[in-house]
């Protein structure tokens, strides 16, 4: 009954499975990004208090969600790796640390320059800030432990830990604004109920963090295949592929 | 589930659950020290001694704001609706700065009482909506409130 699962801890088959559905994931993502700036930054109307300031919100929230949930992936990736070895868990956790890496320094730098104007600073040391800036430094962590430990297999296993310890830190980060006083204000789209924020400005917002996670998944599908790829450059099936064989 | 796997998971849960656990008693240990500012009510308390320096937060009180026509020299007064401090500052503000508002001061309390600032930093809340329905809801009386934490109480509108 669960046969299925089990393709999907195939190389090959997920090598095709990535190559056939990136352009896919990619056409969609292009589309739903270019409607979402251009309704976000064009039609959306302008903010009450922070007039247009407020539309870098369209990609500074996005950022900052996604640097949470990539996160949440490659640790879910690692533990599923610790557990079970599976090493495409591996190529999933590998893959995506430097995409989320990005997204968190996004955020980072779209907050401080939103920031300025606004609260009338670059940077505060407060409990939102400084666990995201943690969380850059745990992405450069799993980074550095990768490519500091030579043998691939103990490599993985190291940093796999890493993951799975500093997942720890997404709850502080989303709980920080409400756990302790902060300059950082609470959360606007994450509240149930009663919403912070009006429909006609929300609409673009979700269409961007949508939009951002199908870019996450667009450049982790490419960068899984060369993960399989080098992981796999020695074996038949590799050999034989049309874009590897050379004649 | 093979028996190594299991133990393997186990293990993962139990690593999880430490960790949790310390990260747990280390922020409960220092909550005071993660918290980026200090309430009205806190100085109202004595939790704060004369002469540090910290952060203070809370609303800016309606029509208390004092302006000078020949210097920067500005005076108002800092609310959690439960206890109020006066604020002296001289200085740039930012444009959020506003009655009402909430803000998060640097400084230092005086003598007398009065918490000199030497920055003032805006802290804007989590709503967004647009000029005409901030203004239709402002009319209605149903302007909604922040559910942001300011230290002793909460600064919920009613």
């Amino acid at each position: 009954m669960f046969k299925w699962i089990h393709r999907f801890g195939s190389a090959p088959f997920v090598y095709r499975l990535a190559g056939a559905l990136s352009p896919w994931v990619g056409m969609a993502c292009l589309i739903l990004l270019c409607a979402g700036i251009y309704i976000g930054l064009v039609v959306a109307p302008s903010d009450y208090e922070q007039g247009e300031s407020y539309r870098i919100i369209y990609v500074h929230v996005p950022a900052a969600i996604l640097s949470m949930f990539v996160y949440v992936v490659m640790a879910i990736a690692s533990a599923i790796f610790l557990i079970w070895r599976l090493k495409l868990a591996d190529v999933v956790a590998q893959a995506s640390a430097p995409i989320g890496a990005s997204f968190t320094f996004l955020a980072l730098v779209t907050g401080s320059l939103w920031g300025k104007p606004m609260w009338g600073t670059w940077w505060i040391w407060d409990g939102r800030l400084t666990s995201e800036l943690l969380l850059l430094f745990l992405y450069f962590g799993y980074m550095a432990l990768r490519a500091a430990i030579e043998q691939p297999q103990s490599a993985a296993r190291a940093a796999a830990v890493l993951a799975v310890v500093g997942v720890i830190n997404i709850p502080i980060i989303h709980y920080s604004v409400e756990w302790w006083s902060t300059l950082h204000q609470p959360a606007t789209i994450s509240k149930m109920g009663e919403s912070s924020m009006h429909p006609s400005m929300k609409r673009p917002l979700f269409m961007m963090i949508f939009g951002f996670q199908l870019l996450y998944a667009y450049v982790l599908l490419i960068r899984m295949r060369t993960g399989i790829l080098q992981r796999e450059a020695r074996t038949s099936w590799v050999a034989q592929l049309p874009e590897v064989a050379r004649d | 589930m093979t028996p190594k796997r299991r133990q393997r998971l186990i293990l993962v849960c139990l690593m999880l659950f430490g960790v949790g656990v310390a990260a747990t008693i280390g922020l409960t240990v220092f909550k005071d020290n993660i918290a980026l500012f200090r309430s009205p009510s806190d100085i109202a308390a004595g939790k704060v001694d004369a002469g540090t320096r910290f952060r203070i937060g809370g609303m800016v009180v309606e029509d208390s704001v004092q302006r000078r026509s020949d210097n920067l020299d500005i005076k108002f007064e800092l609310t959690d609706r439960v206890n109020t401090v006066p604020v002296a500052y001289n200085g740039i503000l930012p444009d959020l700065f506003a009655e009402g508002q909430g803000i998060v001061a640097m400084g230092q309390l005086n003598e007398e009482g009065v918490f000199v600032a030497s920055e003032v930093l805006a802290k804007h809340d989590e709503n967004y909506m647009p000029p005409e329905v901030a203004e239709a809801l402002k009319k209605a009386g149903k302007m909604p409130g922040t559910s942001a934490n300011f230290g002793a109480s909460s600064l919920v509108q009613p």
